[in-house]
């Protein structure tokens, strides 16, 4: 007996874990520090091509905040810092050399509220992908399109493009937000609780995206619902108190999970 | 429903105590000074419009619209137009804006995005204080100080420099570099509305949520980008109300004006030239003012209200059009 019935539910029917995929992101011997405060403790860790991978653990575990070093999104606030390795691609994204704007551009990032910029819903997608290419119009033009419905939102924007992303729905909000993510073909896409926000219903089209967009990224996601970490990811990482307790393919880390912190944790006994 | 009402009282025979009978009397005393208290304002208001109006009566009677489009203001004969004092009034209130709105966003940026943690609150402070400095400590220092170095190194070098050019050379030539005019009194205003304008925006700056700030910078945004695509626009309504009260100000500003303007009755195309404001005329004028004189100043009074009264407008009309984009 390990999950739950409801959470096994959600592991049948789906794509199994590709171990043999490369690897896109390496994390070796991290340390995380927030001032004084030891944040991350020795995480390593391997992100392989394709997959999705879901990070769990309660509150405070540190998966969050090992989500936000991919991007070095934590480098806003002085008082964050990260030692070790991380290797994107085999080059290591916490060297001081790499410009953090292109890594940005290299990984993208979707937030736990939807987050439109002020500017019209054309503007939010091609905002992203004019700070980096120098597009005629026709091009923009199409790739807006083709971001938008990679993201699934096209059919509903389309006769609208010009007025604010702000008067959209929660979910399409969000959805607005992960095509402007996709717009910039990023390597990789972190979702930091991506649907927390959100009611069930946008929810499972969020879920269904991120199944899709595995085809082409490599997608890492912070979430607190282990049915959705269950329904969506390939490989899960569970996290306690700052330090990687296991790792490893979702069916196995729900089914028959080694470490006994596991156990307690998707059998809700903690968190 | 009634069963379980009967149940809790039955269980918790403090919840049935009828509740201390409401004193009917003082809630009645209280409304009725709320009212009270909201309607004199409104009643000062109107009387101090109505009461200015009614001074300045017989000068709008006696030259008709001509008095808001004349140039002449001869206490001798009699004759006065608001032409001048309207024109310097817009144009130093104008020149404040456009020193001081840069000014106030760049200090608000700052303080929200790059300042370290550390120094956020002195610097804050700082500017704070200069709101706190009275206005004829700002026209004094502008007179003695200000003026006489402005004289100096800005306006004798520009117009050396200016002299014979087109429009350039009318705008910024100073035919007496006594350092007092439009732009000084423009540059001491501009000063005066920075600590409004920049609290303001700094504080709207500080309530965008921060996973706003973070997802364009998430994108690859440089802080340039962040603050010029984001940021602004998503404060942009707070910021035009800021930049109204600013202008509110400017607009009514009278002491350090008066001292530094040159209380001069010329309209002059040149920024360097004396001029004077709507609020200096009056200023100057209203100790030795009696007859038409006095209903003149009475009636500059009411031009003032009325064009503080329609950039309040303009700036409502304006904040409506932003939000509705």
């Amino acid at each position: 007996m390990s999950a739950s019935p409801a959470v096994s539910a959600q592991l049948s029917g789906r794509s199994q874990a590709n171990a043999n995929a490369p690897v896109r992101i390496a994390v070796k011997n991290l340390d995380f520090y927030y001032g004084s405060f030891h944040g991350l403790k020795n995480v390593n860790l391997n992100f392989h091509d394709r997959q999705v991978t879901a990070l769990i653990g309660p509150s405070g575990c540190g998966k969050s905040t090992l989500l936000r070093t991919f991007n070095r999104i934590y480098s806003l606030y002085p008082e964050q810092r990260a030692d070790g390795e991380i290797l994107l691609d085999g080059q290591n994204i916490l060297d001081p050399k790499v410009d953090l704007n292109e890594l940005r551009a290299r990984v993208g990032m979707v937030f736990q509220k939807p987050t439109p910029f002020p500017m019209s819903i054309y503007d939010n997608v091609a905002f992203g992908l004019r700070l980096y290419e120098r597009l005629p119009k026709a091009d923009l033009d199409l790739r807006v399109e083709e971001s938008l419905r990679k993201a699934a939102l096209w059919d509903e924007v389309k006769d609208k493009l010009k007025q604010s992303g702000m008067g959209l729905s929660g979910g399409q909000q969000q959805r607005l937000c992960i095509a402007r993510t996709v717009a910039q073909r990023p390597e990789v896409i972190l979702f930091d609780e991506p649907t927390s926000a959100l009611d069930p219903i946008s929810t499972g089209r969020i879920e269904e995206l991120i199944e899709q967009l595995r085809d082409e990224f490599t997608i890492a996601i912070v979430t607190h619902n282990m049915q959705q970490a269950a329904r969506i990811s390939q490989f899960t990482a569970f996290m306690y108190l700052g330090e990687l307790v296991e790792f490893g393919p979702t069916t196995r880390i729900f089914m028959n999970p080694e470490k006994r912190q596991t156990q307690d944790y998707i059998t809700g006994r903690f968190g | 429903m009634a069963s379980l009402t009967e149940e809790i009282a039955l269980a918790h025979p403090e919840a049935t105590r009828i509740r201390r009978p409401p004193s009917k009397g003082l809630d009645g005393v209280f409304r009725g000074a709320a009212y009270a208290s909201a309607i004199i304002v409104l009643l000062v208001l109107a009387g101090i419009l109505a009461s200015i109006a009614y001074g300045g009566w017989p000068a709008f009677r006696e030259f008709g619209p001509g008095f808001i489009t004349s140039t002449s203001w001869n206490i001798g004969t009699e004759q006065f137009g608001a032409w001048v004092a309207i024109v310097g009034t817009l144009a130093s209130a104008l020149i404040a804006l456009l020193i001081g709105v840069p000014l106030s966003l760049g200090i608000a940026v700052y303080l929200t995005q790059l300042c370290p943690g550390w120094a956020r609150k002195p610097v804050a402070m700082t500017i704070e204080l200069l709101a706190a400095v009275p206005s004829i400590i700002y026209g004094m220092w502008g007179l003695f100080i200000f003026a006489p170095l402005f004289a100096r190194f800005v306006q004798v070098p520009v117009s050396n420099l200016v002299e014979g050019l087109p429009i350039v050379g009318t705008l910024l030539y100073a035919r007496v570099p006594s350092g007092v005019g439009i732009l000084t009194a423009g540059i001491i205003l501009a000063i005066m509305i920075v600590p409004f304008v920049a609290s303001i925006t700094r504080d709207m700056l500080d309530q965008i949520p921060t996973i706003l700030r973070e997802s364009a910078y998430g994108i690859g945004c440089t802080t340039w980008e962040v603050v010029r695509h984001v940021l602004v626009p998503q404060a942009s309504v707070s910021i035009i109300g800021a930049i109204m009260l600013g202008l509110g100000r400017a607009l009514g500003e009278t002491m350090a004006v008066t001292f530094v303007i040159g209380n001069a009755n010329r309209l002059s195309a040149s920024i360097f030239d004396p001029g004077s404001t709507i609020a200096s005329r009056i200023a100057n004028e209203f100790n030795e003012a009696d007859g038409m004189q006095l209903n003149a100043l009475m009636a500059l009074g009411c031009i003032l209200f009325v064009v503080t009264f329609i950039v309040l407008i303009v700036a409502r009309l304006l904040v409506r059009r932003v939000k509705v984009a």
